[in-house]
């Protein structure tokens, strides 16, 4: 038997440690693949004077 | 000591109730309409920085809808549809509201401008300030023509998308801008014209109330003649094509005929098939938007195989 008993608001805090964490997960995958894309372009996603000509869709002017 | 004193404190909220701070559905319009201005752009991006771009535009998205509760708590508290959100329910405080909307209005601004560029990051912030102070905090209450105005905000998202991958603003993006713009007021109305909700009470001047049922009727068939040149200009420019012509013609034929129908009746007619008509009109909008913008991606989906476009 536990030492305390379970207690509905200690699922409720479980489910929120757990949501708070896999986000702050989730945003730390997010920034490292963002970061590994950026690097291995060399560069912004964007900038028109460097990337745009040779960027633009096969078929569009 | 510490559990004690908080079963007796006011409620606890769950994470479910800070996600629901986000407004999902209103969410799922923006990834939509932002993954399209991202999809149909002449200039390719890297999938990652797109699904980045996406991600932290709904998130804007979400967190103007976290300070829209924060701010409308006392509006959401009186209306039936509304009163079970978290803030007005007590599960969420209200400054736990404004403290998550204000974060993660930094947090998707910055992010976007890290993913993609600084403009499309300025207009989000754009998007969040003008759907925050311009719509919730200003014209919500103070004017019947609230939704026109405020329906910019959720105009801004294929603007924002777009200019993630050109870096700019073009006559195409501003034609999504307005085409959107154009569709919220009658999708709108028509919704009012049968929720019957209590804005009344809630002291928010609806244009059902202000103006009467009658000249809401004739203010949805206006705009959805507006708003057919807006959706047939925007295919002949170069995210248009014979698809999306197409399906624009008939899809604005269908919205003009059902808007004809709203005006042409009265309330004795729309109450005795319970709004019938009204409810129809409402669900063909939404299905309107969702299927010229899927002809937008359908026009760039074909275009690499020289089928799309003009």
């Amino acid at each position: 038997m536990a030492l305390r008993p379970e207690h509905e608001i200690h699922t409720r805090r479980f489910g929120r440690n757990l949501g708070v964490g896999l986000t702050l997960g989730a945003f730390i995958l997010v920034v490292f693949a963002m970061t590994v894309v950026k690097v291995t372009e060399g560069g912004g996603m964007l900038d028109p004077a460097t990337q745009g000509a040779t960027a633009t869709k096969e078929g569009t002017p | 000591m510490t559990d004690i004193r908080a079963f007796e404190g006011p409620q606890e909220a769950g994470f479910g109730d800070y996600v629901q701070l986000l407004k999902q559905r209103v969410m799922s319009l923006v990834v939509f309409t932002a993954l399209v201005g991202i999809l149909v752009a002449p200039v390719s991006v890297h999938p990652v920085l797109a699904f980045v771009s996406i991600l932290f535009i709904a998130l804007g998205g979400g967190a103007s809808g976290a300070l829209n509760m924060w701010w409308d708590a006392d509006i959401d508290a009186v209306m039936r549809r509304t009163k079970n959100r978290p803030v007005p329910s007590g599960r969420v405080q209200s400054g736990e509201a404004l403290g998550l909307g204000m974060g993660l209005s930094g947090l998707s601004v910055l992010m976007l401008g890290l993913a993609a560029n600084w403009l499309a990051a300025a207009l989000l912030a754009f998007t969040i300030f003008f759907y925050v102070v311009i719509y919730s905090m200003w014209l919500k209450r103070s004017t019947p023509q609230n939704i026109v105005i405020g329906g910019a905000a959720g105009a801004f998202p294929p603007m924002i998308g777009w200019a993630c991958a050109t870096g700019g603003v073009s006559v195409e993006s501003l034609l999504m801008f307005a085409l959107i713009f154009m569709w919220t007021p009658p999708h709108f109305w028509a919704l009012a014209l049968f929720m019957k909700d209590d804005y009344s009470n809630a002291g928010v001047p609806m244009l059902t109330v202000t103006h009467g049922r009658k000249s809401t009727r004739k203010h949805v068939l206006v705009y959805t003649i507006l708003l057919a040149p807006v959706a047939l200009a925007a295919g002949f420019t170069s995210i248009g094509g014979p698809i999306y012509m197409t399906v624009a013609v008939v899809l604005n034929a269908l919205f003009l005929r059902g808007a004809w129908r709203i005006w042409k009746r009265d309330e004795v007619m729309a109450e005795a098939d319970s709004y019938a008509v009204e409810k129809s009109v409402f669900r063909f909008s939404l299905y309107y938007l969702f299927l010229l913008f899927g002809a937008f991606l359908a026009e760039a989906a074909l275009r690499p195989f020289g089928l799309g476009g003009w």
